[in-house]
C-alpha cells in the first residue's frame, strides 16, 4: 500500500530522517515509536506531502509524492500533532470547510458531518468556537477533520498527547475501530499506546529504523521473557542471592533497593516455563516473610530504552 | 477552481466572525470621512476628488492590516499544516486568500458610496470620475492586498508582516513624490512604478490600459513571489 524508499531529510545541516525504507501493508495499524526528535513527525509530514524529502521517495499505491502529491492527499487523512485548528472558527463551520475542500457535497456533506460528530463525540460542542474547546475536544475535532472523506490511509501524529486517561482510552477505541478497515499510521512516544493499539511497531532513533515488528516479536527478540519483582523482609542480600541461584532458568537476582530490613530485588527469567512456583517454594522453605511478589512481562518500555539509549 | 472558492468563503467568513473586520472598517471610515469632509466644504465643489487623493495613503496602512493575518496566523497556529495536507495546491490557497482580501477591501469601500449619493443631492456630481475612482480603488486594493499577502507569507509574526506590508505599500504610493529631484527621464520610470500616479489617472475617469496593466502586474508579481516563498517554506 505504502512503500517508503531511502527517505532522507535534512534541515540545513541537521539530518532528521536518515535513509528510511519501510513497507506498510493495507489494513495495518502501524505505530511509529521513538524519542523526541527521532524523526517521526518529519517522516509523517513527508508522507502527507507537507514537506518534500531531501532524497528518496514514497509510493502510495502506484502514485509517488514527487509527481502526484495532490492525488495522494486525497487518500490520506492527517491529524498533525496537537491538532492546530483555526481558533476563531466554529466547529461546525470548520467541518463544513473541510467537507467542501474534500469535495463532499449537498446532503452527503451534512450526513457525514453528523456521523463524525457522533463518532468523535462532538455533538455538544458543534456550535462553539474552536478556541473555547479543551485540548481533548480539539483533538477530536482534528480526528473528525482527518476522517472527513473516509480516507483509506489515516495518519495520526501523537493523537493522544495531552489528553486525560479517559480521553486516551476513548481516542484509542476510535482508532481501533477505524483500523479494522483502514490503514492507520500513528506516531507516539507513549509505549503502552503502541502496545494497546498497533499491529506493528517501528522504532525510530536518530532518523533510522532500529526495530520493526509486532510487539510480541520485538519482545521475543529482546531476550528474556519476564521479570519477577520480589520484596522480602531480610537483611542480607547475599543469602537471598545464593538461594535463588539454584533455580534452573533464572538469572542472578538483582537488588533494586533496601530499607528498614526490607530488600527489593528482581529476577529475570528466560525459560519457556513459569518459574514462579519454584521461586515461591524457595521463599517458603527459608521462611522469609514475603511482602511483595509480582511478575512483569518484558515491556516495550525496556526494549525501547535499550534501543534508543544514547551511547 | 472550486477550492479557490472554498478558501475565499472561509477567509471572508473568518474576517467577519472576528472583531478585526469591524475595527478595520471603522477606522477606515472615520479617517476617510474626517479627512474628506473637513476640506470638502472649503472647496465647495461637488466631487470626490479629495477623497480619492487620500485613498492611496490610507490604503497603504489599512490594507496591510487586513492582510497581515492571512499567512502569519496560519504559520503561528500551525493550521497551515492542516491546510496544506488537504487536497489543495498552494496556488489555490494563495489566490483564495488574495481574493478574500480584495473582496474585503471592496466591502470596506461600500459605505463610502454614501458620500457620492449625498453629494449628488447637494450638487451636480459627475459620475464618470466617481465610477473610475471606485474601479481604481478596487484595483489598487487588490494590488496592495497582494503586497500584504506577500508580506504575510514571510513571517509568522503579524506585526512584522504589517510593517513590511506597510513599508512596501508606502514606497509604491510615494515613490514618484519622493524623487522629484531626479532628472525627468529617470523620474518618468519611477512615476510608472508609483501606485498613486496610476490610481489618480483612473480616478480622473480615464481608463487607460497601461494603468490597469500596472495594477494587474503588481498583483501577478506579488502572488508569484508569495508562491515562491511558500514553496521555500515547506
Amino acid at each position: 500500500m505504502i512503500r517508503i524508499e531511502n527517505l532522507t531529510k535534512y534541515y540545513g545541516d541537521v539530518c532528521a530522517v536518515d535513509d528510511i525504507s519501510l513497507d506498510i501493508n493495507e489494513g495495518e495499524i502501524l505505530g511509529l515509536l521513538g524519542p523526541n526528535g527521532a524523526g517521526k513527525t518529519t517522516t509523517l509530514r513527508i508522507l502527507t506531502c507537507y514537506m518534500t524529502p531531501t532524497s528518496g521517495n514514497i509510493h502510495v499505491k502506484d502514485l509517488n509524492i514527487h509527481n502526484n502529491s495532490l492525488e495522494i492527499k486525497k487518500f490520506i487523512g492527517y491529524l498533525p500533532e496537537s491538532a492546530p485548528l483555526y481558533p476563531d472558527m466554529i466547529v461546525y463551520d470548520y467541518l463544513c470547510f473541510v467537507a467542501d475542500i474534500r469535495q463532499l457535497n449537498g446532503g452527503h456533506r451534512e450526513s457525514r458531518i453528523r456521523e463524525l460528530a457522533g463518532l468523535c463525540g462532538l455533538n455538544e460542542v458543534m456550535h462553539k468556537s474552536i478556541h473555547e474547546l479543551s485540548k481533548g475536544y480539539k483533538q477530536r475535532v482534528g480526528l473528525a477533520h482527518a476522517m472527513m472523506s473516509d480516507p483509506e490511509i489515516l495518519v495520526l501524529d501523537e493523537p493522544t498527547s495531552g489528553l486525560d486517561p479517559n480521553q486516551i482510552v476513548e481516542i484509542r477505541e476510535i482508532i481501533k475501530g477505524i483500523g479494522k478497515e483502514k490503514t492507520v499510521i500513528l506516531s507516539t512516544h507513549i509505549l503502552t499506546e503502541a502496545e494497546a493499539a498497533c499491529d506493528r511497531v517501528v522504532i525510530i532513533n536518530h532518523g533510522r529504523i532500529v526495530a520493526d515488528g509486532t510487539t510480541d516479536e520485538l519482545k521475543k527478540d529482546a531476550g528474556s521473557d519476564y521479570i519477577v519483582h520480589i520484596s522480602l523482609q531480610h537483611t542480607d542480600f547475599d543469602i537471598i542471592r545464593d538461594a535463588f541461584r539454584l533455580i534452573p532458568g533464572v538469572k542472578e537476582p538483582i537488588q533494586t533497593g533496601s530499607r528498614d530490613g526490607i530488600i527489593d530485588f528482581y529476577i529475570s527469567c528466560s525459560t519457556g516455563k513459569d518459574v514462579r512456583p519454584d521461586i515461591y517454594s524457595v521463599i517458603r522453605d527459608n521462611g522469609w516473610p514475603l511482602l511483595e511478589f509480582h511478575m512483569e512481562t518484558r515491556t516495550l518500555e525496556n526494549i525501547f530504552r535499550e534501543l534508543t539509549r544514547e551511547s | 477552481m472550486n477550492n479557490v472558492a472554498h478558501i475565499l468563503k472561509k477567509e471572508l467568513k473568518s474576517y467577519f466572525v472576528s472583531p478585526i473586520a469591524y475595527i478595520v472598517i471603522s477606522i477606515f471610515l472615520i479617517l476617510a470621512g474626517w479627512f474628506f469632509f473637513t476640506t470638502f466644504f472649503i472647496y465647495n465643489q461637488a466631487e470626490l476628488r479629495i477623497f480619492f487623493a487620500l485613498l492611496p495613503v490610507l490604503f497603504s496602512f489599512i490594507v496591510p492590516a487586513v492582510t497581515m493575518r492571512l499567512f502569519s496566523e496560519e504559520f503561528n497556529t500551525g493550521s497551515f499544516e492542516l491546510l496544506m495536507t488537504m487536497p489543495v495546491s498552494s496556488l489555490d490557497i494563495i489566490i483564495g486568500k488574495f481574493l478574500a482580501a480584495t473582496v474585503f477591501v471592496a466591502i470596506m469601500l461600500l459605505p463610502t458610496l454614501a458620500y457620492a449619493v449625498t453629494i449628488s443631492f447637494i450638487g451636480d456630481l459627475d459620475w464618470g470620475p466617481v465610477i473610475g475612482g471606485y474601479l481604481g480603488a478596487v484595483l489598487m486594493g487588490g494590488a496592495f492586498s497582494s503586497v500584504g499577502l506577500f508580506a504575510s507569507s514571510l513571517t509568522r509574526n503579524q506585526i512584522i508582516s504589517l510593517i513590511i506590508g506597510m513599508a512596501i505599500c508606502f514606497v509604491l504610493t510615494l515613490i514618484d513624490k519622493m524623487l522629484f529631484f531626479l532628472p525627468v527621464p529617470v523620474l518618468n520610470v519611477f512615476q510608472y512604478l508609483g501606485a498613486d500616479y496610476h490610481f489618480q489617472n483612473i480616478a480622473r475617469g480615464i481608463l487607460d490600459s497601461r494603468d490597469i496593466i500596472y495594477f494587474l502586474s503588481v498583483v501577478f508579481v506579488m502572488l508569484y513571489c508569495t508562491n515562491l516563498v511558500i514553496k521555500e517554506k515547506i
